[in-house]
């Protein structure tokens, strides 16, 4: 048999040049160097994902992601500026603020007062050359080391944060992660975050992803979590990006014993967007909670690709994912649970409702429960739908217009998925719950 | 001029192709409060909805006059705006719509309408707080979503709240006797007394006298197969009550 020379799209030849670049010119470190090539020789081996590759079949991203953006470098004086100004206008949600410009640390545009005591953020680069620890935190799970986007992330992988918040430490407000993309020409950014919440501790993160309107910019961003046993992390997504924007998102959990993890994710930003979450229980009787709501107008493109292991017993995962489309929007949610032979009396619970406000909009869903264990509870539901014609016409009949009427159900519907959000002692988590209600309030108002 | 002024109204399902309101006359004057009353299936709700503009009917002749107005046309928020309310016979549970928002966003739409400023929180706190004590609506039923785990007779007195609120000019209300006990009763009657004015009308839709014992009705129509078949006094419900609508309807056939 003919060995096969798989024909280059333009943008996978011009990730594959990027990487040559980087080695010959980027910043040395062996550490970081390893993951790059280990990454790049994933990619390279599987190319972009298209709709044949099973977990990307409804977001065909070698289609999709018709060039690849030269990767943006750190960013100069005039870009800080310009991006202070512009992070300046988002309000803080939490305490302190840590920015991010085109993926690199900012730390002069911190804001919000110090430090939370206990919490620590270090540059990656930096901690993985001083600590041999941190390479296991980034090495990521099976079933994301497979995963191109999270491959390419390490191929163009230069720097990082890392977030440690000590064991015991109760951080009474969340952090405040500001990742912003610069105005001008659309460049391809990589940005990696690492949180470690020790054990017992209680801590949270709320990321803002935004970037210029009407620029076609490119972001891959990972976070990686590690919940040490018996810690809560309660974390908040916007994803506010852009709208021409690309978004690749990967958030991997490694969840503990006794442990708690709760993730909320408001996505209306990009043109393309899709949230991969890979969650891992590695320790028993933890519970997960991973929320999203959706909401697409135009030609939007969002895909949410869940993957909850249930590696050992006696853990239960929750999943509450709601999308709202208008236009001729199209959004995605895979859900797939694993419960491996040993994880018996698991407990998961996964649920996707899509709300119709168009002709025009289409959704699919594909839920995959993968069992092994014979002593579990597991249950997937799915709706879709347009708003109920009886509670507006109950709603107008109180002379509430029609617009109206429909941002009154929308938010109660969105609002199933945010209300019960944390639970836990974060102050913040409120003041997140209120933002992005107010964030689908303005979506509603903005539609003509 | 009337208030209401229903000529030859005829209306279907919108699905289905047997007519329900078969060329429908009524009229209803300022400070007055008539009674329509009929047998099952005779098109009582049905005259409800198509007035109120509820999408499953389609209205195939006739005109609803709403001071001078036909209002047929309109949407049903429209309606509302115009002064038309009405109370249902099965108010809806609107989970995850806080009844304050809900009663706010009416009032505001309404005032808007008329070209009035927004009111000002502690102004429509105080209002509807003063409105709900009246109707016995306890300070938790208004913290819920919409009817969400209120009992029968607590969504009637709910649908009187938004009355007693958006003070309409003509208000329909639909069996709003039914599932309620006396005492309930009685409030929901008080409320509505309470709202009768020379300037408003009411079209109070019933299976039974009773109601009426609470709520004197200037007039009482009978309807039967989609239309008025006889129209007289307050004694006309009490002759209803003893003999049935068999009579009635019997002759008018």
């Amino acid at each position: 048999m003919n060995a096969i020379t798989p024909i280059r799209t333009p943008a996978e030849q011009a990730l594959i040049g990027a990487f040559g670049a980087l080695r010959d010119t980027g910043p040395a470190g062996a550490a970081l160097e390893g993951l790059r090539i280990d990454g790049f020789s994933r990619f390279e081996a599987s190319g972009l994902p298209h709709r044949r590759v099973e977990e990307w079949k409804y977001t065909d991203l070698r289609a999709m992601m018709r060039e690849a953006k030269p990767l943006a470098g750190a960013p100069d004086a005039s870009a800080l500026l310009a991006a202070k100004v512009a992070v300046g206008r988002l309000p803080r949600v939490g305490g302190s603020r840590i920015v991010m410009v085109d993926g690199f640390h900012a730390p002069d545009l911190a804001d919000g007062g110090s430090l939370p005591e206990g919490v620590t953020v270090s540059g990656l680069a930096e901690a993985m050359a001083r600590r041999p620890d941190v390479a296991a935190l980034l090495a990521g799970q099976p079933a994301t080391r497979g995963n191109t986007a999270f491959a390419l992330n390490n191929a163009f992988l230069t720097d990082g944060l890392l977030i440690e918040v000590a064991p015991g430490t109760e951080v009474g407000h969340a952090l405040d992660l500001v990742s912003i993309t610069s105005d001008g020409a659309p460049r391809l950014v990589t940005a990696r975050v690492v949180v470690v919440v020790g054990a017992g501790a209680s801590a949270g993160i709320v990321e803002t992803h935004v970037g210029p309107a009407g620029v076609d910019y490119q972001k891959n961003v990972v976070m990686q979590v590690v919940v040490r046993d018996g810690a809560t992390f309660e974390h908040g997504r916007r994803q506010i990006e852009g709208d021409q924007a690309l978004h690749l998102s990967t958030l991997e959990a490694t969840v503990g014993a006794e442990a708690h993890f709760d993730s909320l994710t408001l996505t209306t930003g990009a043109a393309v967007s899709r949230s991969q979450l890979f969650v891992r229980f590695a320790g028993e009787h933890s519970d997960v909670t991973l929320r999203g709501v959706t909401m697409l107008k135009g030609r939007q493109h969002a895909d949410t690709a869940l993957v909850t292991d249930h590696a050992v017993p006696n853990c239960q995962s929750r999943e509450t994912f709601k999308h709202i489309l208008d236009g001729e929007a199209h959004g995605v949610f895979q859900g797939k649970i694993i419960v491996q032979p040993i994880a018996q009396k698991t407990d998961g619970r996964m649920m996707s409702q899509t709300i119709m406000l168009a002709e025009g909009p289409s959704m699919d869903n594909k839920p995959e429960l993968e069992i092994f264990a014979d002593d579990v509870a597991c249950a997937h539901g799915c709706t879709c739908g347009e708003l109920d014609a009886d509670l507006m016409f109950y709603l107008k009949a109180r002379g509430i217009p029609h617009k109206e009427a429909e941002a009154l159900l929308v938010e109660a519907f969105a609002r199933e998925a945010i209300e019960d959000f944390g639970g836990g002692p974060l102050a913040v988590v409120e003041e997140l719950r209120e933002a992005m209600l107010a964030s689908v309030t303005e979506w509603m108002r903005a539609r003509t | 001029m009337s208030l209401l002024e229903i000529k030859n109204l005829t209306a279907k399902l919108a699905e289905e192709d047997k007519q329900i309101l078969n060329g429908l006359n009524l009229t209803v004057e300022k400070g007055q409060v008539a009674a329509i009353m009929g047998p099952n299936g005779s098109g009582k709700s049905t005259l409800s909805y198509v007035l109120a503009g509820r999408e499953d009917y389609e209205v195939t002749g006739g005109e609803a006059l709403l001071d001078g107005e036909n209002i047929l046309e309109l949407d049903p928020d429209e309606r509302a705006a115009k002064g038309l309310f009405l109370a249902f016979q099965y108010p809806i549970e609107i989970p995850g719509v806080g009844q304050m928002t809900f009663l706010k966003a009416a009032i505001n739409a309404q005032r808007r309408k008329n070209g009035l400023d927004e009111i000002a929180t502690p102004e429509f706190i105080k209002l509807v707080n003063g409105r709900a004590k009246e109707l016995g609506i306890s300070q938790d039923m208004l913290r819920r979503s919409v009817n969400v785990g209120f009992s029968g007779g607590e969504k009637k007195r709910n649908e009187i709240l938004q009355m007693a609120l958006l003070q309409p000019k003509l208000a329909i209300l639909d069996e709003t006797d039914s599932g309620l006990d006396i005492d309930a009763l009685k409030i929901v009657a008080d409320g509505v007394n309470a709202m009768r004015s020379p300037d408003r009308g009411f079209v109070v839709i019933t299976h039974y006298q009773r109601l009426l014992d609470y709520i004197k009705p200037d007039v009482v129509h009978v309807l039967s197969a989609g239309r008025i078949i006889k129209t007289g006094g307050p004694e006309l419900a009490l002759e209803l009550e003893a003999k049935g609508y068999a009579d009635i309807v019997g002759k008018a056939a």
